[in-house]
């Protein structure tokens, strides 16, 4: 599997990072350098193993239902880079 | 139900068209606490001030699970007669939105809390349908975008960033809008019985995603559309229908549906396409890492089971073995828990009928004209009760039990007199002495000779004459005894 | 004591000239900032904190008077900037941060406070703490203290907790904290002749630290000796609600598990870690440390791990796959630095292109790309599947044997810019240390010698689930052994 052009732009896109035109194709040759290093995995037998999501072997940690957070918009928008009236704000979305 | 029976069929120019319909309900669990914080989930609070340092994902914030959730969760797969997974899995769902903080949301994908299951749903004609469901998980809910405000800026508040929903799938199952509406109606119903969703649409607390595609009977299945986010009952109702006709004349005018999200307008009850098509969607689910898998025991899950209450299907059948009610006015009477409640308080050792009857009639159109639930009903169950004591034991009239029961209700409770203290104080006693009934029919027949005359001619006009009666007596007299006596005196025969 | 001694001291000796009243911690602190100011060539410190930390040293020095105080009152130490701290910008290395202002702090920060540690500064990292060298950062590179003969190049202090191991082996700070994503403790530690200790997965907890990759991110101690890591890790560790990936184990006194007897104890060397191309220097290090086990007691045992050839590929794909979404967070809505743009993608797209550096876009991209429609089975699903079967590699050698040995890294520190435009060689430098952290045990590093350019080279020791214990008490041997005092020349100042 090797990413094209048109590949390189898809995921840029995906990823919601804006690759200049003329980085595309030594981006692309980049991920190809590092897709060709990991595709060595394929030669490892895996039938029959389980995918291992968490090395932790215990329950996941419950919480009460309770209100013990929140009450703090202050700190909430406190670095927002544009807020209005205690709101997030951003360009306009058109749906 | 075999599809040969669907008679629901739309008419197109090429022939009948059947609509295939599934829906994915978002329903929001009730808790006090978020999903995975401890903000708090109440409706209505000023922008962003539920929202904790998770909600709101700066960065290193890590989610910890509310376990009143799965209990919700769980309890809700076992009103659905569901299967439930002791271990399933939380998975994150990429992509970018503002009001969607973590750039993904926590949802379960490949292994859901709740797996199949099924609701029987009730419908006009008093039958009923079984609708397969697919899968319940929990997840998130996202915040919310307001666009309206300022002419180049949306706004975005975290309040309900976090929030628990439990996303219901059915089976692609129903073949008419009113199956649609008669599904989501019991859905809610069974919600608010397990207490786990108050079921409120108008507050966002219940949307569902209708999946709908047409084809001729017997065909394989059409390509659908999912019209996302219809908030009301009555607009699931408009969607399918317009989406439905939509996708047949586009398929009857030789062209073909793209499989795509619609947006429902309720202003002209249109649908419309809602994203670009160049806007591929790649969600790039995997599991979140932050979150270990969910599991429970066994007891756990019969812990639950034991604590469920008696639901809509169950109880409807007891109210009609029980109360030798009809299909139909148990239908209506269990479609809340709180109504069937109250008919039961109501009717206790007494003729329960008549109690529904009350219910079904008088109380529940007094509640829609002012507005209210049934818990904040003015007339409570036991003054019903006692009204319906004193029609059973001919004390008042039915007419005059109507009277008394707007009395009770423009009073409301806090007066707390009971249907005979007014009956009492109005002196509203039905009037069973033949005497003075007597007296008042001699009197209006001595006032009205000429109908006299013609009333032994057509006998029909007896009725004119008891009505004259009651209304001489204000309602009180017995209206058997004044039918009875005016015949008697008219020499009409029965 | 003069300030220049106070700088000498070993957290641990520090610690106890405060008890005696030796001096104070405001001296201390003092020596320290003055180092820290000093060092500004090293760029180790991307935000320094001295009225902060006089604060917290007159306030120390308050409880110390009155015999009160925690195990780390009144000790200057160094914080990465990956973890939080309220009220003091954190930016993980990346511009996308900006001036970003914690309301909140890190639970482990936290601990080390309450235990009455002195905040000096915040700490250089590679960008989200994905590099090997520290050159991604924003702030720029940070120069390792330790310089080759010729002397002639700066070289990396390794990373990504380059800043963390440059400070302490510089002597600005007594201890830093540090995170291990896949060697990022380990190998900074081995690069600048300091103690770099990785705790088990979940020991140390990881809210509010910046998430590079989940499943694998674990905060751990840079010191200059194995006692002092003892220490630090004891502070930093402890069971947190709010991480619901953390154990809740009690946390030993591992101070206390220093000085133990090796006689009986199994040191197992993997075969598998005699890569092509290893060095003499490297192959001899090792033996090195082989024979002052045995000589310490220890029993020398040969087992297999046969996948660890694989580790890094997994690791290439798992930790991308996981920052991909850890990092999409950083959207320029809530925080940080925002690019404007006439509509929404255009903010987003702008925002994080500039937002993030070279390294931490190419590893977004790898991660978008392995968990997209289509490749998630061939590449994530299938390196979650080796991910066990290193795991299960190593609980099959830990049946026969407590501990691992291994060399810390395939070199010594290398000249800045010399691995820069060749990511595959770069990663080759986590090709020992990112094994542990996908199977989720702990490891540390601890400097053995010097190579024949006079730079340092550590050994590593790889334990047990939560056998810290028997990893420091292994350590501390041959930190003995090694009798390591060398100190770079002080060319910085
Ligand atoms: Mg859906
Ligand atoms: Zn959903």
């Amino acid at each position: 599997m090797s990413v094209d052009d048109k590949t390189v732009h898809r995921i840029a896109r995906l990823a919601r990072i804006a690759v200049p035109e003329e980085e595309i194709s030594s981006l692309g040759t980049e991920l190809n350098a590092i897709l060709g290093f990991i595709e060595q995995l394929s030669e490892v037998n895996t039938d029959d193993i389980l995918p291992m999501t968490a090395v932790v072997e215990t329950e996941i940690k419950r919480r009460e239902d309770a209100v013990t957070d929140g009450g703090y918009v202050k700190d909430i928008t406190a670095n927002a880079p544009a807020s209005d009236d205690d709101y997030f704000a951003v360009p306009k979305v058109v749906e | 139900m075999s599809e040969a029976t669907n008679d629901n069929l739309i008419s197109g120019a090429t022939g009948d068209w059947e609509v295939v319909l599934g829906l994915e309900v978002h329903a929001q669990v009730l808790s006090e606490a978020k999903l995975f914080s401890g903000a708090a989930t109440e409706y209505g609070a000023e922008p962003n001030t539920q929202v904790s340092l998770v909600d709101a994902a700066m960065p290193g914030m890590l989610p910890v699970i509310n376990w009143k959730c799965v209990e919700q969760a769980v309890r809700t797969g076992l009103g659905l007669k569901a299967q439930i997974n002791n271990y399933s899995v939380f998975d994150r769902k990429n992509y970018f939105y503002p009001d969607l903080p973590q750039g993904y949301q926590i949802s379960q994908f490949l292994q859901p809390i709740v797996g199949e299951g099924e609701i029987i749903i009730d419908l006009e004609d008093g039958s009923t349908k079984t609708v397969g469901i697919e899968r319940l998980h929990l997840e998130q809910d996202a915040g919310k975008s307001v666009h309206d405000q300022h002419p180049d800026l949306s706004f975005v508040d975290l309040n309900r960033s976090g929030v628990a929903l439990m996303e219901i799938v059915s089976r692609p199952d129903m073949r008419s809008s009113a199956e649609a509406q008669a599904y989501v109606k019991k859905l809610r119903a069974i919600l608010r019985y397990l207490g786990t969703c108050d079921g409120n649409m108008e507050q966002g607390s219940m949307r569902a995603d209708v999946n709908v595609s047409v084809r001729k009977q017997g065909d394989p299945l059409g390509t659908r559309c999912e019209i996302k986010n219809v908030n009301s009952i009555r607009f699931i109702g408009q969607a399918i229908e317009h989406e439905a006709r939509r996708q047949i004349a586009i398929i009857e005018d030789g062209g073909s549906i793209d499989q795509e999200t619609r947006l429902f307008d309720p202003k002209n009850g249109e649908t419309r396409s809602m994203r670009s098509k160049e806007e591929a969607h790649d969600y790039r689910y995997f599991p979140d890492p932050d979150l270990l898998p969910l599991t429970f025991s066994q007891d756990f899950v019969d812990e639950i089971a034991a604590t469920l209450p008696e639901l809509p299907d169950t109880k409807k059948a007891r109210f009609m073995s029980d109360y030798g009610l009809s299909a139909y006015d148990a239908g209506i009477l269990v479609a809340e828990a709180e109504s069937a409640a109250y008919f039961e308080e109501a009717a206790k050792g007494r003729d329960a009928k008549t109690v529904a009857n009350m219910v079904i009639g008088s109380l529940f159109a007094g509640l829609n004209k002012a507005g209210l639930n049934i818990v904040d009903s003015p007339v409570t169950p036991e003054n019903l009760g006692a009204l319906v004591d004193l029609l059973s034991d001919d004390t008042i009239s039915s007419r005059i039990a109507k009277d008394v029961f707007e009395m009770m209700f423009e009073e409301g409770p806090d007066q707390g007199k009971s249907p005979s203290a007014i009956v009492e104080e109005k002196g509203l006693k039905q009037v069973t002495d033949t005497g003075a009934i007597e007296a008042a029919v001699d009197e209006v027949l001595a006032a009205n000779p000429d109908k006299v005359a013609q009333a032994k001619e057509k006998p029909k006009m007896a009725g004119w004459f008891v009505g004259q009666v009651m209304q001489s007596t204000g309602g009180k007299a017995n209206p058997q005894s004044v039918n009875k006596l005016v015949l008697q005196k008219l020499g009409i025969e029965e | 004591m003069s300030a220049s001694k106070l700088t000498d001291l070993s957290l641990a000796e520090a610690r106890d000239g405060l008890r005696q009243k030796d001096f104070t911690s405001e001296e201390l602190t003092q020596a320290h900032i003055s180092a820290m100011e000093a060092g500004r060539k090293l760029n180790a410190v991307i935000l320094e904190t001295p009225e902060k930390a006089l604060d917290m040293a007159r306030a120390s020095d308050a409880k110390l008077s009155n015999e009160e105080g925690g195990a780390l009152e009144g000790l200057p130490i160094g914080v990465k900037d990956l973890f939080c701290t309220k009220g003091v910008r954190t930016t993980a290395c990346s511009k996308i941060l900006g001036d970003f202002t914690p309301p909140y702090e890190s639970t482990v920060t936290q601990n080390l406070w309450d235990a009455g540690a002195v905040h000096l500064g915040k700490l250089n990292n590679d960008e989200f703490a994905m590099g090997s060298s520290n050159e991604t950062s924003c702030f720029g590179p940070v120069n390792n203290p330790w310089r080759n003969k010729a002397k002639e190049t700066n070289l990396v202090p390794g990373g990504s907790s380059g800043g963390s191991s440059a400070s302490v082996a510089a002597h600005i700070g007594v201890a830093a904290t540090a995170t291990d994503t896949g060697g990022s403790i380990r190998q900074p530690a081995a690069f600048t002749g300091t103690v770099g200790l990785k705790p088990t997965y979940g020991r140390c907890s990881r809210w509010g630290i910046v998430a590079f990759a989940s499943s694998l991110d674990q905060a751990g101690p840079i010191t200059r000796t194995v006692r002092d890591s003892a220490i630090m890790l004891g502070a930093m560790a402890g069971h947190d609600a709010k991480d619901t990936t953390s154990i809740d184990t009690p946390v030993p006194d591992y101070e206390a598990a220093l000085g133990a007897n090796l006689n009986g104890k199994k040191v197992g060397i993997p075969k598998e870690y005699r890569i092509d191309g290893m060095s003499d220097e490297i192959e001899e290090l090792w033996q090195q440390g082989i024979d002052w086990l045995k000589d310490a007691g220890a029993e020398i045992v040969d087992v297999s791990l046969p996948h660890t050839k694989y580790a890094l590929p997994a690791y290439y794909i798992i930790a991308p796959a996981e920052a991909s979404s850890n990092l999409a967070r950083y959207d320029g809505v809530r925080y940080g630095t925002r690019l404007e743009g006439d509509n929404l993608l255009e903010m987003y797209e702008k925002t994080r292109g500039a937002g993030f550096g070279a390294e931490v876009r190419r590893r977004i991209m790898i991660g978008t790309y392995v968990l997209s429609a289509g490749y998630y089975d061939a590449y994530y699903l299938k390196a979650l599947k080796v991910r066990r079967l290193i795991s299960e590699d190593f609980k099959q050698a830990f049946e026969k044997c407590d501990v691992l040995l291994t060399p810390a890294t395939p070199s010594s520190a290398f000249a800045i810019g010399e691995n820069l435009d060749d990511p595959l060689a770069m990663y080759m430098n986590d090709v020992f240390t990112v094994t542990v952290n996908l199977a989720g045990l702990p490891g540390i590093s601890v400097p053995a010698g010097l190579d024949a350019q006079g730079l340092p080279l550590g050994l590593q020791l790889i334990g047990q689930p939560f056998g810290e214990e028997a990893l420091l008490g292994m350590a501390e041997k041959i930190e003995q052994a090694a009798g390591f005092d060398a100190r770079p020349d002080v060319w910085w100042e």
